[in-house]
């Protein structure tokens, strides 16, 4: 078990990570999920020992990682974000050098290091130097690095990041079987990736924890209401008085992007019955035209936003995130409306 | 230990610098033996050592430029810091392939003497000797070099480093002799060193009263010794700068004398820099 308590890093007056506290329990794979600069490789690298805490501690199976960091490293393998590979050497070599390193014993060395390749689909590139290797192998030799020796838990810093779409299936295969044997920690800003792999989820923002869960179970907390979007065209405090009977709760009222004098509404409602035609009906008695509507069921992608969005900075990380997050919620949508009309 | 060391001496071989070391090594002192020893027929080895040991100044910084800066460019240090190892031996196997890369050309140069002493009389004493000065002087230098990389991430700076300190090393002695000796020179000089390290203190802790508080503790005793009794600062700062000239250390090796002072020095030089480098890559994390 890792267990991770109160973990604060400051760089001078930036706070990188804030109070952070989970715990890894064996034989999962966990999630990190969290907007660039959420403080991601940040956590990972003071678990590693690769960076220390400014406070907090970092125990791994109860070894502490700066006190006891030869105990505490044995048990990790870690894949930074750029793979830590020696250009100058041959992928074999290189492995070679890892594994009598992590004092696997000589015997076993030629075949550990044999078992590594196999698995991460490198075993021809094995006598060529690393630095003419394309990214997506680089990132391969990476991660055979992190598996040797088997360590108990695998700590992987955006491990798809750079990689054509063959690649990224082919990791997330890997990491699917490395999670049968080994505990695996996982970060990425992108949540399909982590929905697709993860067991768990720890969501990330500004250093915090903001929630963690299985993916249903965050998608439940989200599905509590369910919303509305649509345009009409009219005035604000127009359309806020025909809803105020119509059992709804106005979430967002915008002027809208793609339509002159209109606004984009968001609309929230708990209750069992289906409020659509009384906001039709609503709306069209105060002769407020409505120019679409539609509902939506919230995603993981948009819990994900919506938890790393109310602090401060997140309108800064959010483009990103905000460009895959449309098509997502398109598709996502076209399921739903066929589902519920 | 043993493996970063296996690592360092293989990269050394697989790229350039290993050979291009050894070649520089070889061919300096090459030239030099052709001179003294067999075109001026001088019966003395020592001499080729002795005139040899500017050599140190280019080829330590080129070989120890990129020992621990490019692991940090590359960010294989990360790859250093998640493996179960020690920064003491990861520090020190990389010394040790430097030191054992040093010691192939010093292999080959120490036949000279015995292919010399065939075809006159040669002191084969003082000739080895100051080989094994030369040897020593040059694992201090590594060191020396080492921390300097330590201390950077980009190659260029390393070496720069490497270099202003060696030849300031180089010249030390000469520059020493320029310095006046009286007491008021030398306390001036020894103010604007406390200064200095009120500077660095500043600079490494960002506490101003840390800083204040080290250039005082230097300050301090220095204008109490000039108060009681200025004679004792006669020449003082220059005693202290001479301590610094690494490379005066080797001339009683030149004379045939194995002098066991200046192996002291050589190894304690070594083991502050080892530290001092250790403590830098250990610092890192804490950036």
């Amino acid at each position: 078990m890792i267990e991770v308590s109160h973990l604060t890093k400051r760089y001078g007056q930036h706070v990188a990570v804030e109070d952070l506290s989970f715990r890894i329990e064996p034989g999962k794979i966990y999630g990190f999920l969290g907007p660039n600069g959420a403080g991601k490789s940040t956590t990972m690298n003071i678990m590693t020992g690769c960076l220390a805490a400014t406070s907090g501690t970092v125990t791994i199976d109860g070894h502490d990682i700066f006190e006891e960091p030869m105990e505490a490293k044995r048990r990790l393998g870690y894949l930074p974000e750029q793979p830590p590979v020696y250009g100058d050497m041959t992928v074999r070599d290189y492995l070679r050098f890892v594994a009598e390193a992590k004092r696997i014993p000589s015997r076993e060395r030629r075949a550990r290091v044999e078992a590594a390749m196999e698995r991460t689909a490198i075993a021809d590139v094995a006598p060529r130097l690393i630095r003419n290797l394309s990214k997506g192998y680089r990132q391969r030799v990476g991660l055979a690095q992190a598996i040797l020796g088997e360590p108990k838990f695998i700590v992987l810093d955006e491990p798809t990041v750079g990689l054509d779409p063959k690649q990224i299936i082919e990791i997330r295969d890997l990491i699917k079987s490395l999670g049968r044997e080994h505990t695996v920690l996982l970060s990425s800003h992108i949540m399909q990736e982590i929905s697709a792999v993860c067991d768990d989820i720890l969501i990330i923002s500004h250093g915090r924890l903001v929630a963690s869960g299985t993916p249903q179970e965050l998608e439940e907390r989200a599905l509590h209401g369910r919303a509305l979007a649509l345009t009409v065209r009219g005035e604000r405090p127009a359309v806020e008085a025909a809803l105020a009977g119509a059992g709804v709760r106005l979430e967002r009222v915008e002027p809208s992007r793609a339509e002159e004098g209109c606004l984009d509404l968001a609309l929230e409602w708990a209750g069992e019955k289906d409020p659509r035609e009384a906001v039709f009906y609503a709306l069209a008695q105060a002769r407020l035209p409505i120019l679409s509507m539609s509902a939506e069921r919230m995603t993981l992608e948009e819990v994900f936003l919506q938890m790393t969005q109310d602090a401060p900075q997140a309108a800064q990380n959010a483009p990103e995130e905000a460009a895959d997050a449309p098509q997502a919620m398109q598709e996502k949508e076209a399921q739903d409306d066929g589902r519920n009309l | 230990m043993g493996a970063i060391y296996k690592r360092e001496l293989k990269s050394y071989f697989t790229g350039m610098i290993g050979y291009a070391f050894i070649a520089a090594v070889l061919l300096f002192i090459g030239i030099y033996t052709t001179a003294y020893n067999l075109k001026y027929m001088y019966p003395m080895f020592e001499y080729v050592i002795d005139s040899s040991t500017i050599l140190y100044v280019i080829v330590v910084p080129i070989l120890t430029m990129r020992v621990l800066a490019e692991e940090r460019r590359q960010k294989t240090d990360q790859l250093i810091y998640s493996l179960p190892l020690r920064l003491t031996d990861v520090v020190l196997g990389k010394y040790l392939a430097m030191v054992t890369l040093l010691a192939i050309p010093m292999a080959v140069i120490s036949l000279y003497p015995l292919l010399l002493s065939r075809y006159g009389a040669l002191s084969l004493g003082t000739a080895y000797s100051a080989i094994v000065g030369f040897f020593l002087l040059g694992c201090c230098l590594i060191a020396i070099g080492l921390f300097m990389s330590s201390v950077t991430d980009s190659q260029l700076i390393a070496a720069v480093a490497s270099f202003a300190a060696l030849i300031l090393c180089f010249l030390m002695s000469g520059i020493t002799q320029l310095l006046t000796t009286t007491a008021v020179a030398s306390l001036v000089a020894l103010t604007v060193v406390s200064l200095a390290v009120g500077i660095v203190v500043r600079l490494m802790t960002g506490s101003l009263s840390t800083a204040l508080l080290a250039g005082l503790l230097c300050e301090v005793p220095l204008v109490g010794v000039y108060m009681v009794n200025p004679t004792v600062l006669e020449g003082a700062f220059a005693q202290i700068l001479s301590a610094l000239a690494v490379f005066d250390q080797l001339s009683n090796f030149l004379n045939g004398v194995f002098d066991l002072t200046a192996v002291v020095y050589f190894v304690s030089v070594t083991v502050l820099f080892l530290f001092f480098s250790v403590q830098s890559v250990e610092k890192r994390r804490w950036s």
